[in-house]
């Protein structure tokens, strides 16, 4: 994992006096709200529905456990002793005051955190795959160029009022667990024929109002140009992204008004202005921070376990949760440990500080200190030996955290929705909550397979709707809440944007209406065929029938 | 509006010049870039010093065959929040401009430090705030990550201090 050096943890301490400083001239009145907004969004700060919210960075979604141990002290200090893990690999804390808010950081800095750029008009927390590091289809980990991406968009003076807010997304590994498709830039790891690697560079996804799946730059940039061309990108948004409408502002509305052809063409040309120079400073620091990423130390072990084979035998309920939510791993006899942030009937990426605090201790003992945050709002353990699998999973059961939904129905993304948010136009918790009890089942959730439910309270699609194999979006019509669903989304890979089946329905009717389209699946899926390839098969057409035919 | 130049609040010697407003023998006059480009022929031989004031939207190559003879460029923030501003300056600093480039409009005291180390060296700012709240404003930061920064005597960039035996890399070296 990164540890700051004395730079690092210096830049932080002086971000955080900067913003006491700020914070104070505000409540003595020597800053307007306007002024101060963008200065306290930059530092993470929402004013929301009910209280100031706190977005707390989680670069690349690596936290170690006396890291995730203070996001535990935070919550129960200056929350409510719970907080929200997010589809960006932040933590959110709901109800904090504006005058605790530079003590907050203070105490995240003490600990190499900060919530530096987890809003504002600016480059945001840079995400990647959650099993970087241990995934078995991994070129390399992603996370050392997202470590760099991280310090070189921290405060960048050029670059901190953007048309619009800014998302990178890197992924290592040829099946994309980060949605680099639709992000704002996302960076794609591959090889080339003479063994070197380097980066395909993606510009101009995201979802909102208008989704689109970004397109290629370039298909092969070579890692020490990385920087500079990224620069590139950026003032050519930062120039020509569109101000006059903040809901066309983002660059994906830029690349689609050029084209892909004459935007590419902008890029290049401001790219050859400035080439890549003088970039040994730049590969030593990448190769600097490569060390911290360096594999744990992994014991030699076997690939059968046989008490992790024996566990599973005597006790069903473990070997459920084993074939659902663990993940093989680069090494023998270790795995990837999925902790559902998900059960029934709970708010998605919802964790008490308890819990918090079963999971760190879990990672110092057995994921060599080490805990990732999916951008699915889960937790993951990277590093457990097989031989602990057990241990493990009687630890997060007794900490209600041993859900073996990971992946299925009941692991659904939900953005916090009217429940907290100013800007949404209906409730997503509620919604996702009665899901979740629709399909509590878990023999059901296993037949139905691998299944991505994602749900957005408002069009800003911050629950990734338009990327959910089933979408749900929560819309207001003269003031009833009603939700319209779309089908076949995908971030993967093969990214793709889910389209509207037909009228909307109300809160209530939503459960059903999954489960006559899920029931759609199952009659018609051949053998082994999951929904999204189902779906991808058959078009609409058989669940438009089977959702409107009564009406 | 009090002008603010090396930390102190200076008298500004440039006299904006109205596009139909006739040439003055000497002094330091700044016009637009539609004037210049229109009166290049009368102004390349302009004997004072020659500004020219860009609005957000104009291109830096724009000023390409002019820049020689041009000693400030006069970039505008017509909100704090646009920050189109930061690339034309960045862009004239890397392609070489070496004379005043000052900043005009809505400028901040918390605004100050990245104008600054774009390469900004005058800022038109707002009367609300004393000369001292303007001192300090631009110095909260002693590290940046970002190279080739226009940096003040008390910052340092962080990845050239960590990499010793590799020079800071500036495209020029710059008072600020």
């Amino acid at each position: 994992m990164y540890r700051y050096d004395e730079f690092d943890a210096k830049f932080v301490n002086e971000r955080t006096a900067q913003f006491r400083d700020q914070a104070n001239r505000r409540l003595k009145g020597e800053l307007t709200e306007d002024e101060f907004r963008p200065l306290r969004l930059m530092n993470g700060l929402y004013l929301q529905l009910h209280a100031y919210m706190l977005r707390v960075a989680i670069p690349y979604g690596t936290l170690s456990g006396a890291q995730m141990r203070q996001l535990a002290y935070i919550a129960e200090k200056w929350d409510k002793g719970y907080g929200h893990f997010t589809t960006r690999q932040n933590i959110q804390y709901n109800w904090i005051k504006l005058e605790d808010a530079a003590d907050i950081l203070q105490a995240l800095a003490d600990v190499e955190m900060h919530a530096i750029q987890t809003s504002g008009n600016c480059i945001r927390n840079v995400t990647t795959d959650h099993w970087a590091g241990a995934a078995v289809d991994e070129l390399a980990d992603p996370r050392p160029v997202g470590e760099l991406i991280r310090q070189w968009s921290s405060l960048h003076p050029e670059f901190s009022y953007l048309p619009r807010k800014f998302k990178f997304a890197i992924t290592g590994a040829p099946h994309d667990r980060a949605a680099v498709k639709v992000h704002d830039i996302g960076l794609r790891l591959h090889k080339n024929a003479a063994g070197d690697l380097g980066w395909e560079v993606l510009v101009g996804g995201g979802q909102g109002r208008t989704p689109l799946v970004a397109v290629t730059v370039r298909e092969f940039l070579p890692q020490n140009e990385l920087v500079a061309y990224l620069e590139a990108i950026m003032r050519v948004y930062n120039l020509y992204g569109r101000r006059d409408n903040k809901y066309k502002a983002r660059i994906k509305i830029l690349v689609h008004e050029l084209g892909a052809e004459k935007f590419r063409a902008e890029v290049e040309a401001e790219y050859a202005k400035h080439p890549a120079q003088q970039t040994q400073v730049e590969e030593a620091e990448l190769a600097r921070i490569a060390k911290y990423f360096a594999l744990p130390s992994f014991e030699k072990l076997s690939r059968f376990a046989p008490h992790f084979e024996d566990a599973k035998l005597s006790t069903p309920e473990f070997a459920r949760w084993a074939r659902n939510n663990l993940a093989a791993h680069q090494v023998d006899g270790y795995t990837i440990v999925n902790i559902s942030l998900k059960p029934e009937g709970g708010i998605p990426g919802d964790a008490s500080a308890e819990q918090m605090r079963v999971m760190a201790r879990l990672a110092e003992r057995y994921s060599h200190n080490e805990l990732r945050v999916s951008h699915a709002q889960n937790i993951v353990l990277p590093h457990v030996r097989l031989e602990d699998a057990f241990e493990v999973w009687k630890a997060l059961k007794e900490a209600d955290l041993a859900t073996a939904n990971y992946g299925l129905a009941g692991d659904i993304i939900a953005c916090p929705g009217l429940d907290y948010c100013s800007l949404a136009t209906a409730r997503s918790i509620p919604v996702a909550q009665a899901i979740s009890r629709k399909f509590a089942d878990l023999d059901k959730q296993q037949d139905y397979g691998p299944l991505k439910i994602n749900i957005s309270g408002c069009i800003n699609a911050c629950g990734h709707h338009h990327v959910g194999h089933i979408g749900i979006l929560g819309l207001d019509k003269k003031g009833e809440e009603y939700y319209q669903i779309t089908l076949g989304g995908s971030s993967s890979e093969h990214a793709s944007i889910g389209t509207i089946l037909g009228p909307g329905f109300a809160a209530d009717e939503v459960p059903d209406a999954i489960e006559t389209i899920l029931n759609t699946y199952v009659k018609l899926r051949h053998s082994g065929e999951d929904f999204l390839s189902a779906y991808r098969r058959v078009g609409p057409k058989p669940f438009k029938e089977a959702l409107y035919a009564a009406a | 509006m009090p002008l603010l130049k090396n930390d102190a609040f200076v008298n500004d010697a440039w006299v904006s010049l109205a596009d139909d407003a006739e040439v003055p023998e000497n002094g330091s006059i700044i016009v637009s870039l539609a004037r210049l480009e229109r009166d290049w022929d009368q102004l390349v031989s302009f004997t004072g010093l020659l500004g020219v004031r860009l609005t957000n939207t104009d291109k830096v190559e724009a000023l390409e065959s002019y820049i020689s003879q041009i000693t400030l460029v006069v970039l505008p923030f017509p909100a704090f929040a646009d920050g189109r501003s930061y690339s034309i300056a960045r862009g004239l600093r890397l392609d070489g401009y070496r004379g005043e480039l000052r900043a005009e409009g809505n400028v901040l005291p918390d605004q100050l430090q990245y104008m600054r180390q774009v390469g900004f060296d005058s800022f038109a700012v707002s009367d609300r705030f004393p000369l001292q709240v303007w001192q300090s404003a631009g110095k909260q930061m002693s590290l940046a990550y970002q190279r080739g920064l226009f940096r003040a005597a008390n910052e340092a960039e962080v990845w050239s201090a960590r990499h010793r035996g590799f020079e800071p890399w500036e495209e020029q070296p710059h008072a600020g």
